[in-house]
This record gives structure tokens, sequence and C-alpha cells, in this order.
């Protein structure tokens, strides 16, 4: 075990060189829902149960199968009234348990990306060589169904090793070249794009996904009200749109459809989603699309000022 | 040590479900409903009438409104005893006042303990459905199927026996199963039961001693779950529940009939404190049009007649 991670140098927020996103837009914001499939009867994994109960789990079970049954199509035909296109994160045995829902996306141009098999196998105790199978049949399923090669990773049920971005990247780039593999959602670091280090050097990104703004923690975790929910990402938007004058930021918000598409909940969503989408200066984009022009523009220059910037901290 | 390459092996990986209970199918792909005299959301009311034992066994896991201190918990025991003795009949007069038609979940152990608050609601003529022998009569996985099948058939035969109604309806105590409780309901003649919340609408449900229907009696807008695990005000429970009945009435338009089913306990709403915001809820929906008060069954009926 480490002390720390290893993937970026502290890189304070102040004095960072300025950010801007295509039309002069302030604040880059990208919806992120949760297309997952939970097992009923998982196999055991030594560090994490999946279930809280002996199997048959229901009440866990059957409310995230609401997701599927329900919640995505009242949450899709919500971001069209918006002009907001998903950014998946998917659970790829989605693709073959439930295709219609991956279509009801392709339709859409919706991204997808990797979120492992399902929500219920892990990452804890893979050998590398399985966590990287494991990553490859992700990737490659992606690809199969959508024709989509899968740019960014959130691991499922976001459980990791030291490895998993290195071998999301590396696995992207045996597929896929630097079309693939290039951006995680896995690190809560930063309000804006952040380079990462790797063994294998690639040009790869650490895209802000808010765990704070993501339904399933307000929800389940925080156990707050759902008109609290909706002031929450109204809040978060104002600051991050009022600093973005300066400097554009990243507004995440990870959804998931068996939590936020109930239908008292949807409203208070739904309210957060007009108030932002109501401002000018807003870049309403996907994850693939802010890494890659984070990469294409700002990788150089900001890797520089952290390289400066450690430097001095190192003085 | 890496884990047994069988981790990374996935037998259900294929189209549909992960069992065979019920087929794969999204809302927005079915057959529109049309509920009686052109209404577009039923509205089910359901009152659990629940009875928590004193010598709680906790089996496998304490029941969420269960008792919780060391025995003996009078604190709990008593403020549940509560909802049966003050609070139900409170919850009575709001439901009335609104010419709501309720559905009463009842905990036959209730019925053999307390037969004149059992006669009142059965003399009513609303719908009573079977919530179980009591809270702490846990159904989970990993029981013994013999001692699952008596439980299943001493709720229902007494709660028959009691009521003289048919009792068509199940609802588990916390909505907890074993891998035998669909089997043993429909064993014991029941139609429909409440215990899984992945849907908005009623699906066919089967098991391999006939089929059930699963009603959707949502756990997410439950009072006690809302108000007490999530520890919103009550003024939020009743925003969340006016919300969800204008989303609902605005999918039925282009979708079809949609049901709004509300889980009630009278220990809790029937409160004085509380029992005014549930009477601003049902003040609210019942004033929409498009609202149709049925009992679990009669909505449970209107739905097959249309499959």
């Amino acid at each position: 075990m480490k002390e720390d991670p290893g993937f970026y140098d502290y890189w304070p927020y102040e004095g960072r060189p300025r950010i801007q996103w295509p039309n002069g837009a302030r604040l880059a914001l990208w919806v992120a829902p949760n297309l997952e499939f939970y097992e009923l009867d998982p196999p055991d994994n030594p560090q994490r149960k999946p279930w809280p109960q002996p199997y048959p789990a229901i009440p866990g079970y059957s409310i995230r199968d609401y997701g599927n049954r329900v919640g995505h199509v009242r949450q899709m035909e919500l971001l069209d009234k918006f002009g907001i296109r998903g950014s998946v994160s998917l659970s790829v045995a989605l693709c073959d348990h439930h295709p219609e829902i991956i279509e009801l996306g392709k339709e859409r141009n919706w991204e997808f990306f990797s979120h492992g098999i399902y929500n219920t196998r892990y990452t804890y105790g893979l050998s590398e060589q399985q966590e990287r199978a494991m990553i490859r049949d992700s990737m490659e399923s992606i690809y199969t169904h959508t024709g989509q090669k899968c740019a960014g990773y959130l691991a499922p049920a976001l459980s990791h090793s030291e490895r998993t971005l290195d071998l999301f990247a590396e696995v992207g780039t045996e597929l896929f070249g630097d079309e693939a593999g290039f951006y995680t959602c896995d690190l809560f670091h930063d309000d804006q794009p952040t380079p990462i280090y790797l063994r294998s050097g690639k040009r790869f990104v650490s895209i802000p996904y808010s765990l704070e703004m993501n339904d399933t923690i307000a929800y389940v975790v925080n156990k707050i009200e759902p008109r609290r929910y909706g002031q929450q990402i109204k809040d978060n938007f104002d600051r991050l749109y009022a600093e973005g004058a300066h400097s554009g930021t990243v507004m995440c918000i990870p959804t998931h459809n068996y939590q936020v598409s109930c239908p008292h909940r949807l409203r208070a969503f739904e309210d957060a989603l007009e108030y932002i989408t109501s401002h000018p200066d807003v870049w309403v984009t996907t994850g693939r699309e802010i890494a890659e022009y984070f990469i294409e523009n700002y990788y150089d220059v900001v890797s520089a000022d952290i390289q400066a910037r450690a430097k001095e901290g190192a003085r | 040590m890496s884990l047994d390459d069988a981790y990374l092996e996935y037998p259900h990986r294929h189209y549909g479900m992960d069992h065979h209970r019920y087929d794969w199918s999204m809302l927005s792909t079915r057959q529109p409903v049309k509920w009686p005299e052109g209404k577009t959301l039923a509205l089910w009311v359901n009152v659990s009438v629940q009875s928590f034992p004193l010598d709680q066994r906790g089996v496998p896991f304490k029941v969420p409104g269960g008792m919780t201190m060391p025995y003996p918990d009078l604190r709990h025991y008593s403020l549940r005893d509560y909802g049966n003795r003050v609070g139900i009949f409170r919850v009575l007069d709001a439901i009335d006042r609104f010419g709501i038609r309720p559905t009463f979940a009842v905990n036959t152990r209730l019925a053999e303990r307390v037969p004149y608050l059992i006669g009142k609601l059965a003399a009513r003529g609303d719908e009573i459905l079977c919530h179980g022998y009591h809270m702490d009569a846990l159904h989970y996985g990993g029981q013994d199927e013999t001692e699952e099948a008596q439980l299943v058939e001493r709720a229902l035969t007494g709660l028959r026996a009691i009521t003289g109604q048919p009792i068509r309806g199940w609802l588990s105590p916390a909505k907890n199963e074993s891998a035998n409780t669909p089997e043993l309901l429909a064993d014991n003649g029941v139609v429909y039961f409440c215990d899984w919340v992945n849907d908005d609408m009623p699906y066919r449900f089967r098991t391999s001693r006939g089929e059930l229907t699963a009603m959707p009696l949502s756990t997410e807008l439950d009072d006690q779950f809302v108000i007490q695990s999530n520890g919103h005000s009550e003024g939020s429970w009743v925003d969340q529940v006016c919300d969800a009945c204008d989303l609902l009435l605005q999918e039925a338009e282009q979708h079809g009939g949609r049901i709004l089913g509300l889980n009630i306990h009278p220990w809790l709403m029937g409160q004085p404190h509380r029992i005014g915001h549930l009477e601003r809820a049902f003040e609210y929906i019942s004033a929409q049009k498009g609202v149709w008060s049925a009992p679990a069954g009669e909505i449970l009926d209107a739905w097959r007649g249309q499959q």
C-alpha cells in the first residue's frame, strides 16, 4: 500500500493558466447517467458483500431494476427537452440483458463509457491479468454494441486496484490507440481536468465527476430531500459558473435512474436543469468531448504549469 | 492471492433478466392502460396496520420500526401500539374526509389480539391484505421452508377467518422474502403481492406453483422511509407526494394510466403533529381531476382486464 496514489502533483486552484471552453463558454456541463445491472445472485467477493441480506436481497435488487424498467426512459425524455446528451457510465452486461436501452442511447448520440461488467463484480482481489481481461471485455463490448471506442472509465461500484487507471489506459491503446482509454471519472480532487501520471506515459486526464452532485450520494448516503438536492445543484452551478469567468470549470451531474427518476424526485432535478441551461455561457457536452478538448488545447500548458509549481513547492 | 477465474464468468449474461421470475419489460413500451371513468391516476392508499411484539427475536435482523432497546423496550412497543389505539382513528377520519378508498395491510397477529379494531376495518368494507403474521415474523433467505410455509399458512388462514374476506394480497414485513416466498404465497391463494419495488405498474410474476401479480407499492415514497429513515420533514414528505402525483398525472396523459401507491403508518402519520400533513397530501391529490381512488385489488382487476 502507498501513502499517495501518485496520479497527480499538488496543484493549487489559485493562479492556474486560464482555460476557455469552446465559444467562450465558462462552464462545461455533463450529465452522466449510470446505466447499471446488479445481479440478484452474484458471486461472493472476500472484501465486499454485494447485498446486505442473504439471497434473495429483494429490496436492493428490485429498486435498482426500477431504473432499467422505468427510470432511464423517463430521464431520457427529460434530457432531450434540454438538449443534453448523456455520457453513460455503463455496466456493459446491460448490452446483453437490455439492448433496448442501449439503442435508445445510441439514437440520441449519447456517449458510452465503461463502468465494468456488472455493478456487483468488484475489482478487489483481481490479479493484474484478471483486471486487464475484465476491462478489455468491457471496452470490446461497448465497441461491439455501440461502435464507440470507449474513452472513459468509472470502476464498477467504485472498486479499484492500484493499477486500475494504468490498465484502462493500456487496454484502450491496445485496442484503439489514442482514440480510447484517455479519461477517468474515478478521482474527485478537482473542479477542472487534471493530467494523470501513468506508467505508460499516455496523455490521460481526470475529468471531474462530482460525488457531491451524485444523486445516489445525495439520496442514499446523505438522505437529503429532493428539493434540497435541486438547490444544491443550482448552488454548485452558480459558483462554478462565476469562477468559470476566470478559468473554465467542469460541472458533472452523475445520476442513477432508480433514484433521481422516481416520480417524487424528478421535478426538482428538472428545475435545476432548466436553471442551468437558461444561462448563456454553458457548454452542454459529454465527458469524452471535455477530455478531448482539454487534451488538445490545455494538456501541455497545464502540465508545464503543474511541473513548474511542483518545482517551486520542492524548493 | 487473487480470486478464482470463475469470478469473471457470467452465466446469466444474456438477453432479459438474470432470473426467471418475470420478463424484462420497459414501462414505456407497454400497452397504455385506462382506468375506470376516464381517470388516469389510480390512488392506492395502503394503511399498514402493524403489530410489533415486545419479545422481538430479530431473526435474521431487527425489523425497521421495531424494538431497538434492551428488553423490555417499552418505548417502541407502546409507541407502535399508539398507532393502533389512537393514530388509526385520525387516519380513518382523514381518509373519509377526502373520499379515499383505502386498503389495509394487516398483521394477522394484530387481528387476533385486537378484534375490535379489525372488526371496525372489516365492517367498512374496504379491502384488507395480509401483511404477514407480525412485524418480527420475517421471511428471509435461508429460512427453513417448512417453517416459512407454516408462517404463511397461519397468517393467511387466520386473517381470512377473522375478517371474512378472501384476502388476495400480500405485503411481507419489511418487504423481505426468502427464495420460496412467492411459491408459498401462490400455494395459499394469494393473487398479488407488493414486495418488489421495480416498477410503477403491475406485472406478471412467475412461481413454480402458479402466477402472481407484482403490485407497485413504492418504498422510496413510504412515510416511514421518508420521514423516519431519511429524517425529512413532514412538509417535505407532502411536497414529494404532490410532486409524484403531478409527474404521474402528466406521464399518464401520454403513456396511459399510472398508479400512485402511498404506504402510510398510523403510528407515524397518526401523531397529532403529523396528521395535518397527511390531510394536506390527501387534499391535494383528491382535488386532481384525473385521480381514481381505489383498493389495490380493484386496481389490479382493472389492469388485468386490459392485458
